[in-house]
């Protein structure tokens, strides 16, 4: 139970901070400043193309040859939230592009500023577009929390290992830890499929 | 940080071996699991009685899973029943059945994909379900699932690295270890081993660009 709540927890955490870093990462592939479109496509296209395990170990060993230690579960929380930001940022991305050219033109010509036309215009039609691959990214992240494991993150599957060591009963663990994730994914990935389906019927 | 021990020739032999060991696993489970994947794939997209909600839900269950509990369910919970199998089979096969079942989705949206109209056309023209299938929906439909399918082979190769849980000697797990030596090796070793995999995977990636093109 205890390990559920880890699970979540960092889950949760590493949902808003990934969020957060995402959408600026996602603002900065769309300036029109060369150098933060540079860092920004640079970050995402680095990060995609390495194994979470990696990002995690980065803050885990990193700070520790730098001469301060983070624990497993904060290591591993940002490492989540630093690897899922690149997904998001590029969901966000797709999903400002996704809004027709014309409108940003149209809203820009009609005497709306550049923030007044994203904030009133983009904005609120992205968003609907983004939300399937966010939910998507965010199932991923809850699966991905397991990797936490490995840095002695103290979340669900950490205690499952520990149980199943202790008691012998590998078998009937791994079931009910499962059956622990499914609780949290299926309901997700439910709500993702319903509105997609939403989405469609609309266009 | 201590670049010159972390990057000596014992280290750097090692954890050559070790990405020796990530690409032999990455590419027989993305052979495997490619194969597996379009069989599920079009299984679930012609709507067989039976065999079709089977897989629907099997696909769905597996998704939902984190592909560390599967490798650990399939190394460790699996001997209690009397299956054991080695190292390497353990993680090909965790990795084949997590990546099939993704692959399955991708196979099955790019068939979906496909226009009603062209298989109306064909049935009605006198091709067969099969003939339809095989020479009007499958061609089209294998192009256009070429960009997500290379995304997920990268990812494959990146999952590999979570075969460190059952001590597989992968570039992941020797990177650990060269680690554990000191922790002044942290960092560089980490660094490189971060290159290692970007290099590997934006060459795919960049592949898969060119295919893009070309089915286009």
């Amino acid at each position: 139970m205890e390990g559920f709540y880890g699970t979540l927890l960092s889950s949760v955490l590493a949902l808003i901070g990934s969020f957060l870093i995402g959408a600026v990462v996602a603002v900065f592939r769309m300036t029109s400043v060369k150098g933060l479109r540079w860092f920004g496509a640079v970050y995402v296209e680095f990060i995609r193309n390495i194994p979470l395990l990696l990002v995690v170990y980065i803050f885990y060993y990193g700070p520790s040859a730098l001469g301060f230690t983070l624990d497993g579960f904060k290591a591993g929380t940002i490492g989540l939230a630093v690897y899922t930001s690149a997904f998001i940022a590029e969901a966000i991305r797709a999903g400002i592009m996704a809004v027709p050219k014309g409108q940003m033109e149209a809203a820009r010509s009609s005497g709306l500023s550049y923030i007044q036309t994203m904030l009133h215009i983009i904005l609120p039609q992205a968003i609907k577009l983004v939300i399937p691959p966010l939910g998507n990214q965010f199932i991923n992240l809850i699966k991905n929390s397991s990797v936490l494991t490995l840095v002695a993150g103290l979340d669900l599957m950490y205690f499952a290992d520990g149980i199943s060591t202790e008691t012998y009963r590998t078998f009937d663990t791994y079931i009910f830890v499962a059956v622990f994730y499914l609780v949290l994914t299926l309901p997700l990935s439910y709500g993702v499929r319903i509105w997609e389906r939403r989405l469609q019927r609309k266009y | 940080m201590d670049f010159i021990g972390a990057y000596s020739a014992d280290n750097l032999k090692f954890l050559l071996d070790g990405l020796y060991v990530t690409l032999i696993v990455a590419f027989v489970s993305i052979f495997l699991s490619f194969i597996i994947g379009c069989m599920i794939g079009v299984i679930r997209y012609s709507e067989v009685p039976v065999l079709s909600p089977v897989m629907f839900y099997l696909v769905e269950l597996i998704r939902n899973l984190p592909l560390l509990l599967i490798i650990f369910f399939i190394r460790f919970a699996l001997p209690e029943v009397g299956i054991k199998l080695g190292l390497i089979t353990a993680a090909i096969a965790a990795l084949t059945i997590f990546e099939a079942a993704m692959i399955a989705e991708i196979v099955r949206g790019g068939l979906m994909s496909i226009d009603k109209g062209q298989i109306e056309a064909a049935r009605s023209s006198g091709l067969s379900s099969v003939q339809t299938l095989w020479h009007i929906v499958l061609p089209q439909g294998l192009r256009r699932m070429v960009p997500p399918l290379v995304s997920q082979f990268i990812s494959l190769l990146k999952d590999t690295s979570l075969a460190v849980v059952i001590s597989l000697p992968e570039l992941m797990h020797n990177a650990n270890i060269v680690i554990g030596h000191s922790y002044s090796y942290a960092i560089p070793t980490l660094a490189l081993v971060a290159l290692i995999y970007f290099v590997v995977n934006y060459l795919l990636s960049l592949l898969s660009r060119r295919l893009e093109h070309r089915a286009v």
